[in-house]
């Protein structure tokens, strides 16, 4: 089943960032490899460098990543505050043409944890203004249920800090989260490190995932995404097939009735 | 040289920065009559190469690039060592704090040709930075030199071996007599080069009377990796953010505090040290971040050398030796 998303549809459960590969070309062969719908874009430094004066200066880049086809997802990583990110938000709208938005309001520029009050009211905001708000978040329920009220259709906590590679570092929470929010379209957004972290993921029933430096920075990108795509995909099945329980104790596969008497 | 000029083609070389001149010198020890175009009156912040770090770091320099990088580059050690008597065979250290320790072992992982070293030894390599890491990389053969001798350098060579340079007006290369021209403009020759893009690249030099370096150190971190290297006279190049985008404008706050944190974390004395230039250069690159030459009529393009340029403009010289060997007959 397709993923939907404000009134899109996707077949891909697997979002990627496009920042620090080491060529658009490789970035370009991960996104094919892995079968990518969505890759989200800063339009800060990192990437095209259409803030500030220097308009169009990183034309050359985002025409390659136009290339590649994919439904483009534009982020306000790096921003600070409300205005800095609704400020991003239209200039994204502008430049690239879509009123799809990855919310970041950062609070803290080295740990790059959501400021989750800034996070509300700039979504509000930008709801308002006819965005559909993909917003970075913690797997904090109250939170969730005020974006879910300022507009929002889908909630992207993280699993761990941003490139920190950590994996689903708060299990639990996740899981409530996952639980709480049990018709709403969860994508879990920053801190994976290893395919097996996003299977865990998606076998918890969350419906994407959404990461970058596990890809970008890996030995071979190319074949990293591969392996994530594989992992998600088998995490969605393992879902979906609804898996066995723990149980404390051996249970035999075989049956244990019936048995052929060879006496 | 047995080679007569008499049989050869002739070849013009637009471009004088790195990528020119190695490709100039080559064409040149391979037998040819080389007259090199250069729109600059002399060298300087027009070129790319001026603002390089000069390393000639194949291992290294595989991180966060092809496997290729390396493959092409180690041909540049012995190409530099025959070429430039400024070489300055240092090895290389990497380094990082001791909580971006994933750092050095993802990198020890992911490049050869490297010891790893304890405090004692970090500290008999580089005096200054005893007691401040237990840990690090060394790459025995690696070496640097400085892009601004360097280039006059091989300039000199390059005319007392019977070469032209003509400088000081931009040419173009259907007004050119040589048979074959090699355009190696960088970032210059986009509007002929579809696939080219910039890459801006920002560095800072500082001066240091109480710290000093023997060989390139490079500072890893997750964000924003680092490296530094020595000049002459207590200057210290300090390199180089890489950031999507063609613009020339000067060096942005954020850029530089990235810069300067880290020179800062590498020793706090470096805070002390005088900040002498801080620049900005729009590198040449094709999507894959590789050199390529590519071959137009009798124009042939050699462009893309990216972070690369010091690194792999012997290998990229070479193609085009190889390439112009292929047509002799047929140009002359």
């Amino acid at each position: 089943m397709p993923l939907g998303l404000y009134g899109s549809e996707v077949s891909s459960r697997f979002l990627l960032g496009t920042a620090r590969y080491p060529s658009p070309a490789m970035l370009e062969e991960a996104i094919r490899e892995a079968g990518v719908d969505i890759v989200t874009v800063s339009l800060r430094r990192e990437s095209l460098g259409i803030d500030g004066t220097q308009k169009g200066s990183g034309q050359a880049f985002w025409s390659l990543i136009r290339e590649t086809g994919a439904r483009i997802l534009p982020n306000t990583a790096g921003c600070h505050s409300v205005r800095e990110a609704v400020t991003t938000a239209h200039m994204a709208r502008e430049v690239m043409g879509t009123n799809w938005i990855k919310l970041e309001v950062i609070a803290d520029d080295m740990a790059l944890n959501p400021d989750v009050f800034g996070l509300v009211e700039a979504a509000r905001i930008l709801t308002e203004e006819g965005f559909s708000v993909f917003p970075y978040t913690t797997a904090d329920l109250g939170v969730g249920e005020r974006l879910l009220q300022a507009g929002c259709q889908v909630l992207m906590p993280w699993a761990a800090p941003i490139g920190s590679g950590q994996g689903l570092s708060d299990i639990n929470a996740l899981k409530a989260y996952r639980q709480h929010f049990a018709t709403t379209t969860l994508i879990i957004d920053a801190g994976i490190g290893r395919p097996s972290q996003a299977a865990d993921a998606m076998e918890m029933g969350y419906d994407a995932v959404l990461l970058n430096s596990a890809v970008a920075r890996a030995g071979d990108p190319v074949l990293m995404a591969r392996a994530f795509a594989l992992a998600i995909e088998a995490g969605r099945a393992a879902y979906k097939a609804d898996p066995i329980e723990p149980y404390l104790g051996a249970m035999p596969s075989s049956p244990l009735t019936g048995m052929a008497s060879l006496s | 040289m047995s080679r007569q000029h008499e049989i050869l083609p002739s070849i013009g070389i637009i471009g004088g920065g790195v990528a020119g001149l190695v490709t100039a010198i080559s064409l040149q020890d391979a037998g040819y009559d080389v007259h090199l175009y250069e729109k600059t009156e002399g060298l300087g912040k027009e070129t790319c190469s001026w603002f390089a770090g000069g390393m000639i770091a194949p291992w290294c320099e595989r991180d966060g690039a092809d496997d290729l990088v390396r493959d092409r580059g180690v041909e540049s050690l012995s190409w530099w060592a025959h070429h430039y008597d400024g070489v300055q065979q240092q090895g290389s250290l990497v380094l990082s704090a001791a909580r971006d320790r994933s750092e050095i072992l993802r990198f020890s992982r992911r490049t050869q040709q490297h010891e790893t070293i304890d405090e004692a030894r970090i500290a008999a390599l580089e005096p200054a930075l005893a007691g401040r890491f237990r840990e690090g990389l060394f790459y025995p053969k690696e070496s640097h030199l400085d892009p601004r001798f360097a280039l006059p350098a091989l300039e000199q060579h390059f005319l007392k071996a019977g070469g032209a340079v003509k400088r000081g007006y931009e040419v173009v290369a259907d007004e050119l007599k040589e048979d074959i021209i090699v355009d190696c403009r960088g970032f210059a020759a986009r509007d002929d080069l579809p696939r080219l893009r910039g890459v801006r690249g920002e560095m800072i030099r500082i001066h240091s009377a109480e710290v000093n370096f023997t060989r390139p150190v490079r500072l890893l971190h997750p964000r924003q990796p680092v490296y530094i290297v020595p000049r002459a006279h207590g200057v210290l190049m300090v390199g180089a953010t890489s950031i999507e985008s063609d613009s020339h404008a000067p060096v942005t706050v954020r850029s530089a505090y990235d810069l300067l944190e880290a020179v800062q974390r590498l020793h706090p004395a470096l805070g002390e040290a005088n900040i002498i230039e801080v620049s900005a250069g729009v590198r040449p690159a094709y999507p894959d971040n590789l050199p390529d030459i590519e071959q137009k009529g009798r124009v042939i393009y050699a462009n893309g050398l990216y972070r690369h340029g010091f690194l792999l403009s012997p290998w990229c010289a070479r193609k085009v030796v190889e390439l112009i060997g292929k047509q002799e007959g047929k140009a002359a």
